[in-house]
C-alpha cells in the first residue's frame, strides 16, 4: 500500500483502469445506440490512460491538463491505433471519439484533483481512490440497471427478424410512425390485454382495500394495547411473513380445486390480501408504535372510546403511513406471479402476469412478450416514480427500524 | 395504618383493554389462520398420502344416457363407468325423468324400477375401471315423432350418485414422499444448490447494496433520479424482468452475447441459462440484481441517521476517508447488515419465481422450493411435493429460531 502513496504511482494506475472503463462504457453504449461494432482495446487503453493519469497530476492549470489529454486521445481514437476500436460510420466513429475524449480529460481532471505528481499524504491517496470507485460505481449502477430495461423496450418496438440478424442493432425506424408500436396494438386487439389490465388493476385496489381493513385494527392493538401474548403475536407476524408462498400454493391449489374456486377472480382476490396482510401488519405497526401516545390519551381524557381515537385521531396522523402501506400493497399484488400462474388457466380470467407468461410461447414472437412485459411494468413504474418518496419512507421506516 | 400495596393480578381497565385488543386482533387472527395456519397443517398431512394431481377429483360415477336405434330396436342406454381405476364407488343411484313420449317394452335392468315416469335405479357397488351399458328396450308412443322423443329423453339429464372414498381424507399413509425427497444424490444436489443460491445472493446483493448506498449518500444534484433509476429492479414485475433477462442472454438472439463476440471476449455464443454451472451463477447474479436496491434502501437510510458528529471529531483527530469508513460507518452500519442478512436470507432461501422464470429448474438450478413445484406438478406426484414443503417449513423454522435470538437484541423486539 505504501507504493501508492506517490503521485507518480496512483495517477498512472487510476488512469490506466479509468480509460479502460470509460472506453468499455462508450462502446457499450455506442454498440447499442448504433448496432454498430465498437469495442475497448486493451493494452493501448492501458497505456493511454496510464500517460494521462500522469498527465492529470501535472501541476499545469486546470483546462490545460484537460486539453492535454483529451486531444491525445481524440486523435489517437480517430486514426484508428486509440483506446477504442471502430467500424461504423464516419458520423458516429467521430462522435465516440469526441465523447471519449472530452469525459476522459474531464473526469481524470476530477479524479486527480489536488494530487501532486510527488509523494501523497494518506488523505490525497485515499480521496483520489474514492473519486475513481465513486465514478466507477455510478457507471456500474446506471448500466446494470438501465440496460435490461433498454432492451426490453427497444425490443418491443422492433421485429423479431430484424434481431436475429443483428441482436444489437436496436435503432428505430422513425419514418415507421405509430407502427412502430404494432405489438402493443396487437397485444390490446388480439389478446385481450385491456381485459388483463383491468382485471390486475381492479384486484389490486380490492387487495389494497382488504388488506387495510384487516391489518390497521390489528397493527393498532399490537402496538399500543397491552394483553398478554402481545409479543408473541408481533413475532408471529414475522414468522408468518417469512413462510413461502410456494408452500402454502400446494394445499390453496388443492383446496381452490376441491371447492371450484381455482379459476375464479373471486378466489384471487380471496388469496392476495392474505399474502399482503403480514407485510401491512408489519409496516403498520412500526408506524403506529413511532406516534406519540400523548395524542391519543388526550383524546381519551376529553371522552373518546378507543375505537374513536383510532379512527378520529391516529388514522389521520398515520395517513403517510397508509398511502406507503397502500402503494406497496398495490405493487406486491400487481407484480404477483405465482398464485395467478397456479390457479389461473382461463384466458378470460387472467392477470396481467399470467397474461404476460402465456406469451412466452415459441410461437409467439418475442417483441409480443417484450411489449407484455412494458405493458405490466409501465403502470406501476409510473406510480413508484411519481410517490417515489412515500415508498421509500414507508418501506424503511416500518419494516426494520434504522 | 394500612400499608398500601401495589394491586396484584388485572384491574378491570386492563382486562377491558384485552379485550379490545383480542376483538380488533380477531379477524385478522381468523382469516390468518385459515389461510396459512390450515394450508400447514395440510401440507402435513398431504405429506404422508401417497396422493398424484389425478387424485384430486375424488372419484365418481360418470354416466351418458341416449335413444339408440329406431323402430322395434329403440332402446334408451346409460353408459355408466367408474372414474377411477383403483377405487370402488358405493350406493351408487340413477334418477331420470322419461318423457311420455316413449313406452317400455322389456323389462328393465336389474335393481331399476319406473314408477310412472320416475326412472330409478339402485345399482350398489361399481368396480374400479366398471364400464358398462345398461339397456331398456322403448317404443314410441302413438303420435309422438322420433327426433321429439330423442330431445325430450336425453333433454332432461338424469342424477347420478355415489360414494366413493377420497385418498385426501381417508386413514391410508406412507412415509414413501420423504423417502423419495430424500433418496441418494438428488436431495443433495438440490440442497447444495440453494444453499449456494442463498449464501452468495445474500452476500452479493448486501455488498452492492452497501456499495450503491455509499455512493448515494451525499447530496448532489440529480441524487434523486439515480436513487429512483436504482430501485427500478426491485419495483418492476419480477415476469417483466426475468424475461427480458432470458431475452438479453439467450444464445441465438440475445444482445449480450453479441455484445461478448464483438468485443472479443468468448468466441463463439454462450448458452447463459442453459449450461451447468453457468446457470446457477446467472441465477444468483439475477437476484443480486434484483434485490441489491432492497439493501442499498435500507443501508443508506440508516447512513442518514448517522449523526455527523462524530465525522467532524474523526476529521479532527485526523482520521482518512477509509479509517472513517471502518472504525465509524461500519460499526453503525453493523446492526442493519446483520438484520438485513438474516431477512434477505430466508427469503431468498424462498425464492421461487424468479428461478422458475429463468431456468424452469434446469441446467442445474433446481433449488428446495422449485422442486416443491417440479415434483407435485412436472411429475403430478403431490405427495412428494408437500413432502418437499414441509422440509422448506423445517428449515425455515431453524432459521427463525437464530433470528429471533438475533433480532430480538438489535431490534428489541
Amino acid at each position: 500500500m505504501r507504493v501508492l502513496r506517490f503521485g507518480y504511482v496512483t495517477g498512472p494506475l487510476i488512469g490506466a483502469l479509468w480509460l479502460f472503463i470509460l472506453a468499455t462504457t462508450v462502446s457499450i453504449t455506442l454498440s447499442f445506440a448504433t448496432g454498430d461494432a465498437f469495442r475497448p482495446a486493451l493494452i493501448i487503453s492501458l497505456i493511454v490512460g496510464a500517460a494521462s493519469g500522469v498527465v492529470a497530476a501535472l501541476a499545469h492549470d486546470r483546462k490545460i491538463r484537460i486539453a492535454m489529454i483529451a486531444a491525445p486521445v481524440f486523435m489517437l481514437t480517430l486514426i484508428g491505433l486509440g483506446p477504442m476500436v471502430m467500424e461504423s460510420t464516419a458520423t458516429s466513429e467521430s462522435i465516440a471519439a469526441v465523447l471519449l475524449a472530452l469525459v476522459i480529460g474531464w473526469s481524470m481532471v476530477a479524479i486527480m484533483e489536488d494530487v501532486p505528481m510527488g509523494p501523497l499524504t494518506r488523505h490525497e491517496m485515499e480521496e483520489a481512490w474514492i473519486r475513481f470507485l465513486t465514478g466507477f460505481g455510478y457507471i456500474f449502477f446506471t448500466a446494470i440497471v438501465l440496460i435490461p430495461f433498454y432492451v426490453m423496450v427497444m425490443t418491443s418496438l422492433k421485429s423479431q427478424s430484424a434481431l436475429l440478424q443483428n441482436p444489437l442493432d436496436f435503432s428505430l425506424d422513425l419514418d415507421k410512425g405509430w407502427a412502430l408500436f404494432r405489438s402493443y396494438h396487437e397485444l390490446f386487439r388480439d389478446f385481450n390485454f385491456g381485459t388483463y389490465m383491468w382485471t390486475s388493476f381492479y384486484v389490486s385496489v380490492l387487495t389494497v382495500f382488504i388488506t387495510l381493513a384487516f391489518s390497521i385494527p390489528g397493527a393498532y392493538a399490537v402496538a399500543r394495547l397491552r394483553f398478554r401474548g402481545q409479543k408473541a403475536f408481533s413475532r408471529s407476524i414475522l414468522l408468518i411473513y417469512m413462510v413461502p408462498m410456494i408452500v402454502l400454493a400446494l394445499p390453496i391449489y388443492i383446496a381452490f380445486s376441491v371447492t371450484g374456486l381455482r379459476n375464479t377472480v373471486l378466489g384471487i382476490v380471496m388469496i392476495y390480501p392474505v399474502t399482503t396482510i403480514p407485510v401491512a401488519l408489519y409496516m403498520l405497526q412500526g408506524y403506529f408504535r413511532g406516534l406519540p401516545p400523548e395524542v391519543e390519551e388526550a383524546g381519551l381524557m376529553d371522552g373518546l372510546n378507543r375505537l374513536q381515537v383510532i379512527w378520529k385521531i391516529t388514522l389521520p396522523l398515520a395517513l403517510p403511513a397508509l398511502a406507503s402501506v397502500s402503494l406497496y400493497v398495490f405493487m406486491i399484488a400487481w407484480n404477483e406471479f405465482l398464485l395467478a400462474f397456479m390457479l389461473l388457466d382461463d384466458p378470460s380470467k387472467f392477470t396481467l402476469t399470467r397474461g404476460v407468461a402465456m406469451l412466452n410461447s415459441s410461437e409467439i414472437p418475442r417483441e409480443h412478450l417484450m411489449a407484455g412485459a412494458v405493458i405490466a411494468t409501465v403502470p406501476v413504474m409510473v406510480l413508484f416514480l411519481g410517490l417515489e418518496k412515500f415508498m421509500t419512507k414507508g418501506l424503511t421506516a416500518g419494516s426494520v427500524k434504522g | 395504618m394500612r400499608v398500601a400495596i401495589p394491586p396484584n393480578g388485572r384491574g378491570p381497565l386492563e382486562r377491558r383493554e384485552a379485550r379490545l385488543a383480542w376483538s380488533l386482533l380477531l379477524p385478522t387472527i381468523t382469516i390468518v389462520s385459515l389461510v396459512v395456519v390450515l394450508p400447514l397443517l395440510a401440507i402435513f398431512w398431504i405429506s404422508f398420502k401417497p396422493i398424484g394431481l389425478a387424485d384430486l377429483r375424488p372419484p365418481a360415477p360418470v354416466l351418458r344416457e341416449s335413444l339408440r336405434g329406431s323402430g322395434d330396436e329403440m332402446r334408451i342406454e346409460y353408459r355408466l363407468r367408474n372414474s377411477s381405476q383403483d377405487t370402488e364407488i358405493t350406493e351408487v343411484t340413477i334418477r331420470d325423468v322419461w318423457p311420455e313420449s316413449l313406452i317400455v317394452t322389456g323389462d328393465l335392468p336389474a335393481g331399476c324400477t319406473l314408477d310412472g315416469r320416475a326412472f330409478a335405479c339402485d345399482l350398489g357397488t361399481l368396480e374400479p375401471g366398471y364400464n358398462e351399458r345398461l339397456r331398456v328396450p322403448v317404443m314410441l308412443a302413438d303420435g309422438a315423432e322420433e327426433d321429439a322423443a330423442e330431445e325430450a329423453a336425453e333433454g332432461s339429464t338424469p342424477i347420478v350418485r355415489g360414494e366413493a372414498e377420497s385418498i385426501l381424507t381417508n386413514a391410508e399413509f406412507t412415509v414413501e414422499n420423504f423417502a423419495r425427497v430424500f433418496d441418494g444424490d438428488a436431495f443433495w444436489t438440490v440442497m447444495w444448490v440453494t444453499i449456494f443460491y442463498t449464501v452468495f445472493g445474500t452476500v452479493g446483493a448486501l455488498l452492492f447494496g452497501l456499495f450503491a448506498a455509499m455512493l448515494l449518500n451525499k447530496s448532489f444534484r440529480g441524487q434523486g433520479i439515480l436513487r429512483g433509476l436504482y430501485l427500478f429492479p426491485y419495483v418492476a414485475p419480477v415476469i417483466a424482468v426475468a424475461f427480458t433477462w432470458v431475452n438479453l442472454f439467450d444464445p441465438f438472439s440475445g444482445s449480450a452475447n453479441a455484445l461478448l463476440l464483438q468485443m472479443g471476449v468468448t468466441s463463439e455464443a454462450i448458452n447463459f441459462f442453459g449450461q451447468r454451472p453457468l446457470a446457477l451463477i446467472m441465477v444468483t447474479v439475477f437476484e443480486i440484481w434484483r434485490y441489491f436496491p432492497l439493501s442499498f434502501l435500507f443501508i443508506l437510510a440508516r447512513m442518514q441517521s448517522i449523526d455527523t458528529d462524530m465525522y467532524e471529531a474523526a476529521d479532527m483527530d485526523g482520521a482518512s476517508p477509509f479509517q472513517k469508513f471502518w472504525y465509524l460507518s461500519l460499526p453503525m452500519l453493523l446492526g442493519i447488515l446483520s438484520v438485513l442478512f438474516l431477512l434477505r436470507f430466508i427469503w431468498t432461501f424462498n425464492k421461487f419465481d424468479d428461478i422458475f422464470l429463468l431456468t424452469g429448474g434446469n441446467a442445474g438450478t433446481r433449488t428446495l422450493t422449485v422442486n416443491v413445484y417440479e415434483q407435485a406438478f412436472a411429475i403430478s406426484n403431490i405427495g412428494a411435493g408437500a413432502a418437499v414443503a414441509v422440509v422448506i417449513f423445517g428449515c425455515l423454522l431453524a432459521f427463525s429460531f437464530f433470528f429471533f435470538r438475533f433480532i430480538s437484541r438489535e431490534e428489541g423486539l
